[in-house]
């Protein structure tokens, strides 16, 4: 096991991406972030904290629960669900930054677009990761990227959160066996 | 989970992640897009032995909003009650591939053999099986308390010290059976009243006070109060002289309800007798949960068939 | 196969170890013996030689309901189970209460060959409980019977009762009475006390058995008549014929095998293979019923074996009818819950499965002890052979039995019904075979 990210570089790669949101957006206006639980949730907020400091305007953050629009439900044993925590007042005509932890597949985000057409529609759906690790099946990319880490599909990444896990790191295990 | 059959053999934390996941499915109810792809495919079979149309209707919306395919099997008036039995209807079922059967059958027990007799590959939910369960109204019921009690901080929580008191006909409910298990399971203080007739002969093993005086139960200021229904047929059997006295004596009258605190939840599976087990005014007070029951038992519901029937097939609770 | 058999070494209900010689329908020898010309010999060492079984409780469901039980079918099982005579319970379709029916059965009973079939007559006509058959004629005919029962019933009616108790004293018989109080346990389903209630199946309380045999037993007193309660099932009902038997009172009592073996808790998986009437009971009723059984205060063991086509129990536990085949595995749950746990010996076996159950029925030719000059119905144990008792065991035409994978103690070698073996090396013989068996035996009883 190797660590490719520590509590600094990840505190880096997230003020980095708060940037680029407020260039890409020109400024806070209607911003909301939603994570994807769990990790995601936590991130969401950071970078939520991390914007509403630089553009010194409060910018939202909230939950979007993915579970019960995946497709690989019935091939897996049954998923606990998360709450889906909208704040404010909903997404209709806002810029909604989807955060999640880790891009692999792209099913979980294929899953959170249609979770949120559910919810409103939004102006525009943007998408913000601490790791994309490749291996695509969907036409999906990430606007914003913590860090490109090209891995073998036998590898694990682990992504620690302070809020979930205590302590902050990337790491990358199992790729040799 | 594989089949919901019963909740005496629901353990504490299967109860709470089906009530939390049964929150989530209430968040979904509260926004416009009620409905859910995630059953997609799959389908459901509703099989009634019993007329109960608000027990059908709420597992129709429910397995409805999370798009499956639902089939309305209503045995009175088909080939099964012209003999037809339970073997070759559930070997029917089967061939239609449901992936979910949800059963009302008036022999206890039916939907046990339903799910254990290896007819069927189906998961199994009791919607009620003669006076033994019905699990999904205890879980409901459960949902209704805590959401009263704790509201949005309810996920994760159980019932710790809640005090239930349970009136009527304990001997032939099946809804209090299953509310006296989940209960107990989640670490709520029940006590049943009812006349002596109405409760079985031997409830030492069940984990609740026995009390034949209305009054005095109510005298402790309990935090709920569950009226059950009394069937028109119990009045030939004599097991009490008459609706009357019935009334009189086991019924939650204008009275009696005035005594409560306020904070005291009133709450019915319905359909209410109005003027038998329960009266008017407190039906329809704020302390009444009766319609948050109802619109409950949709998420609830939704909850037990997600658990049920989103997961990989074959797979053991 | 010749029609004497000599059998070596067997172990005699008393103890004893002895050679038995079968001779024209009897035994002919018991003792040291030498060997017999043209006797085929049976090697009976370790095998218990009991006198052949008797059961005062059978349904044959012939006439009436053959996709359950024919007579052929129900002696087959009898024979199997070491039984060499049944008393057939009187409802049958049309119900057993003319003489025309029970000499029906009598003569079933006669061509299966299997073993004998005693007629029991119905007490009331069509056991609706309302009007005496003619208990006369059914005694007086060729059938000669001496027990009347509308078992599956409970003659409710007092007067009725008091009325049969008196009448069939006119020819030494006896009212065998299913004592079901029958408001007390209106759509009961199972045992009444904490599991019913659990499983929320209605009850069937042990007053509802209890207070009629106490009604019966003090009828019985007043007429001065003999009374016997069939599938005596709770420690109440022990006590009420205890006290009666004390008192003087003519009544005799039997218990099933499953009473001696299954409780309540088997229900709970609602499997209706364990639905029967009466219900099964507690651990302390099962308790009591050995005690009983082992004091003497029940007489008789006695199967009620109540066979049902598969649809009947494939259902949901309401549905289902009652009852369990119990002929092919009785001598083995006897043994299993009075010998082996020490409660009786085998000479007990032979009174409780033989000889009383015959005194009460008043069958001749049956019961008689393993002696010389006794009728030639016996039967050969292995009580060493422990086995899952499976599917290949039942050997009547249903598969109702509660004990299918379930390791029961013993297992009938042989069993001999008038000289001729109906089972030999663990085998039910052919119907054929018996039949050409018999009718040597008779050319040559009548050559000789």
């Amino acid at each position: 096991m190797r660590t490719v990210l520590q509590q600094a570089d990840l505190e880096r790669a997230l003020t980095r991406i708060a940037h680029e949101i407020l260039e890409a957006n020109r400024g806070a206006d209607d911003l909301v972030l939603l994570g994807i639980p769990t990790r995601g949730v936590a991130l969401a907020e950071r970078l939520a904290r991390i914007v509403s400091r630089i553009a010194g305007v409060d910018v939202p953050a909230g939950a979007l629960d993915v579970t019960m629009y995946r497709d690989d439900l019935g091939r897996n044993p049954v998923r606990a669900t998360h709450p889906t925590e909208v704040p404010g007042d909903g997404i209709d005509g806002r810029v909604v930054v989807l955060v999640d932890d880790v891009l692999y597949s792209g099913r979980t985000i294929r899953a959170a677009l249609d979770a949120l057409a559910d919810l409103g529609r939004a102006r525009a759906v943007r998408l913000a990761v601490l790791v994309d690790r490749g291996h695509r099946e969907f036409p999906i990319r990430a606007d914003y990227v913590g860090k490109n880490l090209p891995s073998s599909t036998r590898e694990r990444i682990n992504v620690h959160l302070a809020e979930v896990d205590g302590d902050d790191a990337v790491t990358i295990e199992g790729g040799d066996e | 989970m594989r089949h919901l059959l019963s909740t005496r053999d629901l353990s504490r934390d299967d109860a709470i992640a089906l009530l939390d996941v049964a929150e989530d499915m209430a968040a979904v109810q509260e926004r416009e897009v009620k409905k859910l792809p995630t059953l997609r495919g799959r389908t459901v079979v509703n099989l009634f032995f019993e007329d109960s149309t608000r027990t059908r209707i709420s597992f129709e919306a429910a397995a409805k909003r999370l798009s499956a395919d639902v089939i309305n099997f209503s045995a009175k008036g088909s080939s099964v009650s012209k003999g037809e039995s339970l073997k070759d209807t559930a070997q029917t079922l089967q061939a239609m591939g449901a992936d979910g059967v949800v059963i009302r059958h008036p022999s206890s027990g039916a939907p046990f053999t339903l799910a254990t007799s290896g007819w069927i590959d189906a998961g199994v939910v009791n919607a009620g099986d003669g006076t033994h369960e019905h699990p999904t109204q205890a879980l409901l019921d459960a949902f209704t308390m805590r959401r009263r009690l704790h509201g949005a901080a309810s996920r994760g929580r159980d019932l710790d010290g809640v005090r239930v008191v349970v009136v009527g006909d304990i001997l032939h409910s099946r809804v209090a059976r299953s509310n006296v298990w989940l209960l107990e399971t989640l670490g709520a203080e029940v006590t049943l009243v009812a006349p002596p007739t109405l409760v079985p002969v031997d409830v030492s093993g069940w984990p609740a006070v026995i009390e034949y005086d209305l009054d005095r139960a109510l005298a402790a200021g309990p935090d709920v109060v569950m009226m059950l229904r009394i069937q028109a047929e119990r009045m030939q059997g004599a097991f009490f002289p008459n609706s009357r006295e019935y009334a009189r004596t086991w019924g939650l009258d204008d009275h009696r309800f005035a005594q409560l605190p306020e904070t005291t939840m009133v709450m019915h599976p319905g359909p209410m007798n109005r003027g038998l087990e329960i009266a008017a005014r407190a039906a329809d007070s704020m302390q009444s949960t009766v319609r948050e029951q109802v619109a409950n038992g949709v998420s609830v519901r939704m909850a037990a068939l997600y658990l049920l029937l989103s997961g990989e097939r074959g797979e053991t609770p | 196969m010749s029609e004497s058999f000599l059998i070596r070494g067997a172990t005699l209900p008393s103890g004893e170890r002895a050679d038995i010689l079968l001779e024209g329908g009897r035994i002919a020898d018991v003792g040291t013996l030498a060997d017999a010309a043209g006797a085929t010999v049976v090697d009976a060492d370790g095998l218990v030689a009991l006198p052949g079984l008797v059961d005062l409780h059978t349904h044959l469901r012939e006439p009436g309901y053959e996709q359950s039980e024919t007579v052929l079918t129900g002696t087959r099982a009898a024979a199997a189970g070491g039984f060499t005579a049944v008393f057939a319970m009187a409802n049958t379709f049309p119900v057993a209460d003319t003489a025309g029916v029970v000499e029906q059965e009598l003569s079933l009973g006669e061509a299966a060959g299997y073993a004998t079939v005693q007629p029991i007559g119905a007490v009331t006509v069509g056991l609706k409980g309302e009007q005496l058959a003619e208990l006369g004629a059914m005694a007086a005919s060729r059938a000669r019977v001496r027990v009347f029962s509308d078992d599956g019933f409970c003659v409710f009616d007092p007067l009725l009762m008091r009325r049969a108790l008196e009448y069939v004293k006119a020819f030494d018989g006896v009212i065998a009475q299913h004592a079901q109080e029958p408001r007390l346990t209106q759509g009961a389903q199972m045992n009444e006390g904490a599991l019913s209630g659990e499983l929320g199946l209605a009850g069937w309380p042990a007053v509802a058995e209890e207070s009629i045999i106490a009604r019966d037993v003090l009828l019985a007193e007043h007429v001065g008549s003999r009374l016997h309660v069939c599938h005596v099932s709770t420690a109440g009902s022990v006590e009420v014929v205890r006290w009666a038997k004390a008192r003087g009172i003519d009544v005799t009592a039997e218990v099933t095998p499953h009473h001696l073996l299954l409780t309540e808790e088997l229900v709970a998986g609602y499997d209706p293979r364990y639905k029967v009437n009466p219900p099964l009971r507690r651990q302390e009723d099962v308790d009591a019923l050995r005690a009983a059984l082992a004091d003497g205060t029940i007489d008789i063991v006695a199967t009620d074996h109540a066979p049902h086509p598969v649809e009947a129990k494939e259902c949901e536990w309401d549905a289902a009818a009652n009852g369990m085949v119990g002929l092919e595995s009785a001598l083995s749950v006897v043994q299993q819950t009075m010998v082996d746990s020490g409660l009786m010996g085998w000479a007990d076996v032979a009174r409780v499965l033989s000889a009383t159950p015959a005194r009460i029925g008043r069958l001749s030719g049956h019961g008689e002890p393993v002696a010389a000059g006794s009728a030639a119905e016996l039967t050969l144990l292995d009580p060493t052979a422990t086995a899952d008792f499976g599917v290949d065991r039942l050997a009547g035409r249903s598969v109702n039995s509660p004990y299918l994978g379930r390791t029961l103690p013993g297992r009938v070698v042989a069993t001999f019904h008038r000289g001729v073996p109906t089972v030999l090396d663990g085998e039910v013989r052919a119907s054929d075979e018996i039949a050409a068996a018999f009718a040597r035996l008779a050319e040559g009883s009548a050559r000789g």
